[in-house]
């Protein structure tokens, strides 16, 4: 277990030893300004019964925020290691590959959560300017974060597995990006086709992130999403370990 | 398989796709000693410190570390390494303490531990005056400390040190060498080098490898005899060449010589001598008798190169 929070902490740390963890908080505080500036705009064209972060969720930006931000947080974790040799240092102390993998993991994520907290205070201008009580809600703020996490955790595992493939951080990223908008549009071109029964159907709606994130935007918290955000995340981290372990195989 | 034995590789060999690396080499190395992997850039000496260092699995054979297998039993294998690869690869954005600390600590030490281990060898690695320091803006010997500070953190049994010298100036170069000597006292060192003077400088033993298999394995004063030729000794006088080659045919303790022109009046005489004597007294004597001018007298060592194209190809060398 030592090793895990060694490793975490220090996985954790490198984001703020270097500008690129402050670069990418910036980009992403940027993106939801620009968010917070079309909300603005609506809420003051006409009112609307939607909970303010469903408004800010249909925003296009925030989406761009979600798909963009995973592969430049988890590019370097495995890809530069390999680069600059120090995975060989790391794999030669008594450290399990799962250690590995899920402090990596792990740190990515809080860091990805860490980008997410400027929305609260956008949230909360809402709510100190708007004089309906019932704009800002804590369950609708409490579900948008929970999907926010939960997605991150899928695009998060995804990226680390695009890192442990390469020795190259752009090449991670554009793995990681491709697949991740990939799983993404298969989502959004679901909703635009016209319903038709059959099993296809079905398999294709059930990926509909688009979709079951407005849902948690809403304040509607799903079982199925949460399955399914869950396994794939366990997939993709499962597709990471073997990665990491070839090295050893004979 | 005795106590004694610290490293025990047997018939290892190691196939990447397309080519061997290291084909079924043996060798072993006894607990306290420094021993040298000596050889030109592929002859698989990375290769066979990744493998002991766990980092690498072999194709075949075995691997014991202190009488573990390094395959089965790669933890407990891995805590009593302490391993420095080639090019010492470090984290760049921290700072030393700050790195060992990290270091000490993903090996397993307890805090306080930890705190102990890192003060002290920071000051056997001379690192102290930078320990706040950012790792990537010290110059290459402070890195190549870290990474033997590092290497050490955890008092390891066995230091596994990948061309540890690589890139320094001669100066570091030495502090390096003497580091490396204190360690021998408590610590088992494995070093690589492909840099003879240094092997024999550092090392009780020698394993020499050429292209996946090992040449020789000895003390280096053995393999000095062995390889640097018979004691070949190079002298630069000025006299005529007749009279060079004359007096060198005559002398019966010289097997055979070769005279060419060098600078000047000066020609210059390679002598190799019957039964590895030493032919220096000889020579400066024979220039002093004759009243020749001597500038140079030197008896031949060997470089690497060399020896290996003597241990690769003894029969073309010969001829020479």
């Amino acid at each position: 277990m030592q090793p895990f929070l060694t490793l975490t902490r220090r996985e954790l740390a490198a984001y703020f030893l270097s500008m690129t963890g402050y670069i990418i908080i910036a980009a992403a505080v940027f993106l939801m300004g620009f968010s917070f500036v079309v909300l603005l705009e609506k809420l003051q064209m006409e009112p609307t019964p939607m909970p303010v972060t469903e408004v800010f969720y249909i925003t296009q930006f925030f989406w761009l925020i979600l798909l963009l931000a995973a592969p430049v947080i988890t590019m370097r974790l495995f890809a530069l290691e390999k680069f600059s040799g120090t995975l060989e240092t790391l794999m030669t102390t008594p450290v399990s590959d799962l250690q590995v993998v899920m402090a990596k993991f792990l740190a990515a994520l809080v860091f990805y959560a860490i980008m997410w907290l400027p929305l609260v205070a956008c949230l909360l201008v809402v709510r100190h300017y708007t004089s309906d009580p019932t704009a800002f809600d804590f369950g609708a703020v409490g579900s948008t974060f929970l999907g926010i996490l939960l997605l991150g955790c899928v695009f998060i595992s995804l990226g680390c597995f695009a890192s442990s493939l390469t020795r190259s951080q752009v090449t991670a990223a554009m793995i990681s990006l491709v697949f991740g908008a990939t799983l993404f549009f298969v989502g959004v071109l679901a909703n635009q086709l016209p319903l038709r029964p059959g099993w296809q159907a079905q398999a294709l709606d059930s990926l509909s992130f688009f979709e079951q994130m407005h849902d948690f935007a809403r304040g509607v918290v799903d079982t199925r999403p949460v399955v399914l955000y869950l396994s794939l995340t366990g997939f993709f981290l499962f597709l990471t370990l073997r990665v990491v372990e070839s090295r050893r195989w004979k | 398989m005795s106590e004694a034995l610290m490293i025990e590789v047997e018939n290892l060999t190691k196939r990447y796709s397309g080519h061997t690396a290291l084909s079924n080499i043996s060798f072993t190395v006894n607990r306290g000693e420094i021993v040298g992997l000596l050889g030109p850039n592929g002859a698989g000496k990375s290769t066979t410190m990744r493998i002991l260092a766990c980092y690498l699995p072999a194709s075949s054979g075995t691997v014991r570390v202190a009488g573990l297998d390094v395959y089965h039993d790669s933890d407990e294998v891995r805590r009593r390494i302490g391993y420095m690869p080639e090019n010492n690869p470090l984290h760049l954005d921290m700072r030393v303490r700050e790195y060992l600390r990290f270091r000490a600590r993903l090996k397993g030490l307890s805090r306080k531990r930890t705190n102990e281990r890192v003060d002290t060898v920071m000051q056997q690695c001379d690192l102290t005056e930078v320990s706040r320091r950012i790792i990537g803006q010290l110059s290459k010997g402070y890195r190549q400390r870290v990474g033997l500070a590092d290497a050490l953190v955890h008092e390891p049994d066995l230091i596994i040190l990948d061309e540890p010298t690589i890139g320094l100036d001669p100066h570091q170069i030495r502090a390096v060498r003497q580091l490396i000597k204190d360690l021998a006292s408590s610590h088992t060192v494995l070093i690589s080098t492909h840099i003879l003077p240094e092997a024999e400088m550092t090392c009780n033993r020698m394993v020499i490898m050429y292209e996946g298999t090992i040449l020789a394995a000895d003390t280096p004063e053995n393999l000095q005899r062995l390889m640097s030729g018979k004691g070949q000794v190079l002298a630069e006088i000025a006299a005529p060449v007749e009279d060079l080659r004359e007096c060198w045919t005559q002398i019966p303790e010289i097997e055979y010589f070769d005279v060419s022109p060098a600078e000047g009046d000066y020609f210059r005489c390679a002598l190799t001598p019957r039964d590895g004597l030493d032919l220096r007294p000889l020579v400066f004597n024979l220039a002093r008798e004759r009243g020749w001018a001597l500038r140079e007298l030197t008896r031949n060592r060997h470089s690497l190169e060399d020896i290996y194209v003597q241990v690769t190809r003894p029969d073309e060398e010969e001829e020479l």
